[in-house]
């Protein structure tokens, strides 16, 4: 290893030279993260604000099932993916296997849990402050989570972002599900991996590096939004 | 700014905005798309993938017939179990045994030998084993278990792995009582286990292309080469169709048959690395 | 046991209250207590710290079971009952969208929801601050919030918990006249408060309690002449009830 000068030096060549690669991994990156964090917020949300607010047999288990499932390794949810989307698994017929929709369909059943144990605390803490006011108005169960969860929007983002860094940092299921293929399912991580086994560690590292100022940027841009909005809404 | 939050749309339009921009971004073939031919998945290993061999002679082939080959580069062992589940088209590993016994269950229609390279030892130049001054790598081995000297293995059940195994029973040594000691299974790829024998100065057991173009060589370099017994042999199968209905078999064909013609064993011939040529084909003229 | 009475064979009460009792923490906090709220007017609910006044209205709102006793009223809809806390909780929006927001709870049908806030801006006088965030307010604007979005409901019964409490005076005087104009429009008032003077500024009934019960119930003008209670006549003596 020639150290991290190398490494800088490749990470601003990389950049500088606005290598057509390195772009499109990027841009895939983007996609698959962005794409499951949506998805996983679509499901985790609701899914917090029910387990805050519900009133049902189970709710204790199925939020300590929720908050263990934030464990969940990368490998073990691209593997039972795998299972899935192979061509002998359930679903092998849809042809999704190594392609980006297989990723994201990994990093949802990887995020979902993160943002929706993060989005139960967030509910339970605005309901303690909002109770009386919506019970008094009547509102049922359906409204007064519609209402919390707006209401607690700002602070769910930081959930969004919790999940988004998972998924923008996570190798072992996209590498599974997607099979690291050049220009087709080639992300950040697995092309940092790559580079690792091809011994180009200041390439990688200047990938890492790389991955690190993109990450950098998303959390600063929303939490650009989050400040901003959060100062007109006085939440 | 008032009346943008006062729509009670900011936030929504956020969330809009990044469903957009995570819908927006260029969508890769993630169907039929992308060349004309289609495209079909190769089940192959990292040792051919990371030679570089790919890059160099795949788009020659696409060029010509529109296909679009999408390599899948895991372990010999994963890609003969992901064949096995249909996930793929083609098979281009090295570990002839299993191969046949691929075909034989009926997973392959038939195995062709595609080309060979050769497997080397290589270790840190001090050479505590004396290696270097063996004649076989039957002998080379039993050195490295006689002075307890670290040996780095693949453990992952791929044809490198199988290989090693191999030549330690020729070696007439059991290893694997040693686990953990001098002798440490990574359970990683070839250029992952490369780096943690750089890391440790261990011997280990490398496919001569993945050497080559690997660069993290450190103080690791070639002890033991050139024994018959260290030749590597690739070979290519197509999946049968009558076992995985999904496989594209006219398309996995024409790649199988350019990679046979003189056209696709000329192309493995030319690519080279640092002036030196990584792989030999030996397909049989039928 | 409890009865939940829903019946309107009370013609002269909107709400009563029969032998209620409530333990929370080891301690009798309601103790009996028989409450009979008239139908017309304000009754201002009074008491020293304890007595039971805020419980007894969430009673009242169906926000807190008792233990045992009676709630006998003729409200059969939840919207016929509005509840304002001393301490508002506005929702994280513009005053526009909490008033949109609670019209919505309400089940106002979508398309006289515009004409329904149009009305509630101009009656609270909240035009002005309409598109400003809620939280932002000074705290009367808040209360002043709060109390529109009770009265978007067009509740037949509005229970207020000391709602100027903590407003200089001002701001309880937008609120007093907001209190007025609900009685006004023929809602049944209940007011707690601490405030003597607010009290016979608004109330046309008063209640007063001690230690989870009834002391004395009487019109305004006869209470605050001559209070027939010793606890009554304690408390505005300024005397610390035991």
């Amino acid at each position: 290893m020639n150290g991290f000068g190398d490494a800088f030096a490749a990470a601003f060549a990389l950049i500088v030279g606005f290598d057509a690669d390195l772009v499109e991994i990027v841009g895939l990156s983007l996609r698959v993260t962005l794409s499951a964090t949506l998805f996983a917020c679509l499901l985790g949300f609701p899914l917090g604000a029910v387990l805050a607010v519900g009133r049902f047999r189970g709710r204790g288990a199925l939020t300590v099932f929720v908050n263990a499932l934030m464990g969940l390794p990368p490998v073990v949810v691209g593997l039972i993916v795998y299972m899935m989307l192979s061509r002998t698994g359930p679903f092998g017929t849809l042809g999704l296997l190594y392609t980006p929709t297989a990723m994201i369909i990994a990093q949802t059943i990887l995020v979902t849990p993160i943002v929706a144990a993060l989005a139960r605390q967030t509910v339970a803490d605005l309901d303690a402050e909002y109770y009386e006011t919506l019970h008094s108005m009547g509102a049922r169960a359906g409204a007064r989570m519609r209402t919390l969860l707006w209401d607690g929007r700002f602070a769910l983002m930081t959930a969004a972002l919790a999940g988004m860094g998972r998924a923008l940092a996570e190798v072992g299921a996209v590498m599974i599900v997607g099979g690291n293929i050049d220009h087709v399912t080639r992300v950040m991580t697995t092309a940092i991996a790559l580079e690792t086994s091809r011994g180009e560690l200041a390439l990688a590292l200047g990938l890492g590096i790389v991955l690190m100022a993109l990450s950098l940027a998303l959390n600063a841009l929303v939490m650009g939004a989050r400040l901003s909005g959060a100062r007109l809404a006085h939440a | 700014m008032a009346s943008f939050y006062s729509k009670d749309g900011y936030p929504m339009r956020l969330l809009l905005l990044l469903a957009l921009v995570a819908l927006a971004l260029p969508a890769y073939a993630d169907g039929d798309a992308g060349a004309d031919g289609g495209f079909i998945v190769v089940q192959s290993t990292t040792s051919t993938r990371n030679s570089g061999l790919y890059d160099a002679i795949l788009p020659q082939f696409t060029e010509t017939t529109g296909i679009q080959i999408r390599v899948v580069a895991v372990g010999t062992g994963q890609a003969l179990r992901n064949a096995r589940n249909c996930d793929g088209d083609v098979l281009l590993v090295h570990a002839t045994a299993a191969e046949e016994e691929f075909v034989e269950d009926g997973y392959g229609l038939s195995r062709t030998d595609l080309m060979y390279n050769d497997f080397v030892l290589v270790g840190p130049s001090d050479d505590p084993a004396r290696v270097a001054d063996t004649t076989s790598i039957n002998a080379a081995l039993s050195a490295i278990a006689d002075s307890r000297a670290p040996f780095a293995s693949r453990g992952d059940d791929s044809g490198t792995h199988k290989k090693e195994r191999s030549l330690w029973a020729g070696a007439e040594v059991d290893p694997s009582g040693d686990s953990g000691t001098w002798y440490r299974e990574t359970g990683s790829g070839m250029g992952a286990t490369l780096n943690i024998a750089s890391g440790m100065n261990a011997y280990t057991l490398t496919d001569r292309a993945t050497w080559i173009a690997f660069a993290n060589k450190g103080d690791l370099r070639i002890l033991a080469e050139g024994d018959e017994d260290l030749f590597n042999q690739y070979g290519i199968i197509a999946i049968n169709p009558v076992r995985c209905p999904a496989v594209k078999a006219t398309p996995a064909q024409t790649f199988i048959d350019w990679l046979l013609s003189d056209g696709g064993q000329s192309a493995i011939a030319a690519y080279r690395r640092d002036g030196q040529q990584l792989f030999f084909p030996n397909a049989k003229p039928e | 046991m409890l009865r939940l009475v829903t019946s309107s064979a009370a013609p002269d009460s909107t709400i009563r209250l029969e032998r209620i009792s409530l333990r929370r923490g080891g301690r009798d906090v309601l103790d009996g207590l028989d409450l009979s709220i008239p139908r017309h007017g304000i009754t201002a609910i009074m008491g020293p710290n304890g007595a039971g006044k805020s419980l007894a209205l969430r009673v009242m709102a169906n926000l807190v079971r008792p233990d045992t006793g009676a709630v006998i009223h003729g409200l059969t809809d939840p919207q016929d009952i509005a509840l304002v806390f001393q301490k508002p909780v506005l929702l994280r929006r513009t005053v526009r969208a909490n008033l949109r927001h609670a019209l919505a709870i309400y089940g106002v049908p979508r398309r006289e929801r515009r004409e329904r806030l149009g009305e509630l801006l101009d009656f609270g006088r909240l035009a002005a601050i309409a598109d400003s965030p809620a939280r932002a307010l000074s705290g009367g604007e808040q209360q002043r919030v709060a109390m529109v979005r009770a009265l978007a409901a067009r509740p037949r019964l509005l229970l207020l918990d000391e709602p100027t409490a903590s407003l200089d005076p001002q701001a309880t005087a937008a609120i007093e006249a907001l209190i007025r104009g609900a009685a006004h429009s023929g809602a049944t008032v209940v007011l707690v408060t601490h405030d003597r003077g607010q009290a016979t500024r608004l109330a046309d009934h008063i209640r007063f309690l001690h230690k989870g019960m009834l002391a004395e119930a009487a019109p305004a003008d006869q209470f605050f002449l001559a209070p027939k209670s010793p606890e009554a006549q304690a408390y505005f003596d300024g005397k610390l009830l035991l």
